[in-house]
């Protein structure tokens, strides 16, 4: 087994574990501190697949900006007790039977397709997640789509003062 | 990497989400699954970028294919952003006029 094959399986199975303790820790700061966990795996495995840009803003983003702005807003609203009053344990198998359904569907009508039978991701070759192509691209013909996720990021910004402010 | 193991890997962190979703009660760990349903879509992503450059670069040592796949997971992480944003200060609004941030407490449009 290859370096690439550990390191591939080692970061599948703790960002499993991770997005399962997410669901079933009781506590909504220990589920925050799971999900951060799960991200920085994604984030191994983006540079496992040499797609360093996108490795380094998901950590940036999502753990970094992300989550804290989660932990901020239990903490404000003191919910690290334990807060999930409701205990229909009915609707819990309903939902967990439904989820493993879709599951097994996806994945058995997604694996049989002939296009991804025998395809590989390259792991080591190719250069296109290095920041500089990455940056050629954007802003030459990603440069609409670039420009208008400002415009989103502005809306959104006046938005979450809009809905947050004391009324 | 065989791509079906990034497409199954992908696969089971979504439905861990959906599952989430449909059994947890307290509107921010909904908030949560629903980022690590957008992560393992990500993730798919980028895996299928790899192995579309991978079938080019067989012909053409500096092709650019797939490169597209990676600027969507930038621009999804942008518009993930955004949501959380606003999706939080929702939360907060919720929680200061019931006190709670149980979603079943927002059945009032039922009847």
């Amino acid at each position: 087994m290859s370096t690439t094959a550990i390191l591939f399986w080692f970061l599948s199975a703790l960002a499993l574990l991770s997005a399962t303790m997410v669901l079933i820790s009781k506590n909504p700061v220990h589920s925050i501190l799971w999900l951060i966990i799960v991200f920085f795996a994604i984030s191994g495995h983006y540079i496992l697949l040499n797609a360093q840009f996108i490795a380094i803003v998901n950590l940036i983003v999502y753990a970094g900006a992300i989550m804290v702005l989660f932990l901020f807003v239990v903490m404000l609203m003191n919910l690290n007790s334990d807060s999930e009053p409701q205990k229909n344990n009915r609707l819990r198998l309903a939902g967990t039977i439904a989820g493993g359904c879709l599951m097994l569907i996806m994945i058995d009508v997604v694996r049989s397709a002939s296009e991804v039978q025998n395809a590989t991701a390259m792991v080591r070759e190719g250069n296109i997640g290095l920041i500089k192509t990455l940056g050629k691209v954007l802003f030459v013909d990603y440069v609409v789509p670039f420009e208008i996720t400002s415009v989103l990021f502005l809306s959104a910004m006046i938005g979450a003062v809009v809905i947050g402010k004391k009324d | 990497m065989p791509i079906t193991y990034y497409i199954t890997l992908a696969i089971v962190l979504f439905c861990i989400g959906v599952v989430g979703v449909l059994t947890r009660r307290n509107a921010i760990i909904i908030f949560m699954c629903i980022e690590l349903m957008l992560n393992a879509v990500n993730l798919l992503l980028v895996a299928f970028s790899k192995m579309h450059n991978g079938k080019a670069l067989a012909t053409n040592p500096t092709s650019l294919a797939g490169i597209d796949g990676q600027l969507f997971v930038f621009f999804i992480m942008v518009v993930a952003a955004a949501e959380v944003c606003v999706g939080l200060s929702i939360i907060v609004m919720m929680y200061r006029n019931t006190h709670s941030v149980d979603v079943n407490f927002l059945n009032r449009l039922k009847n």
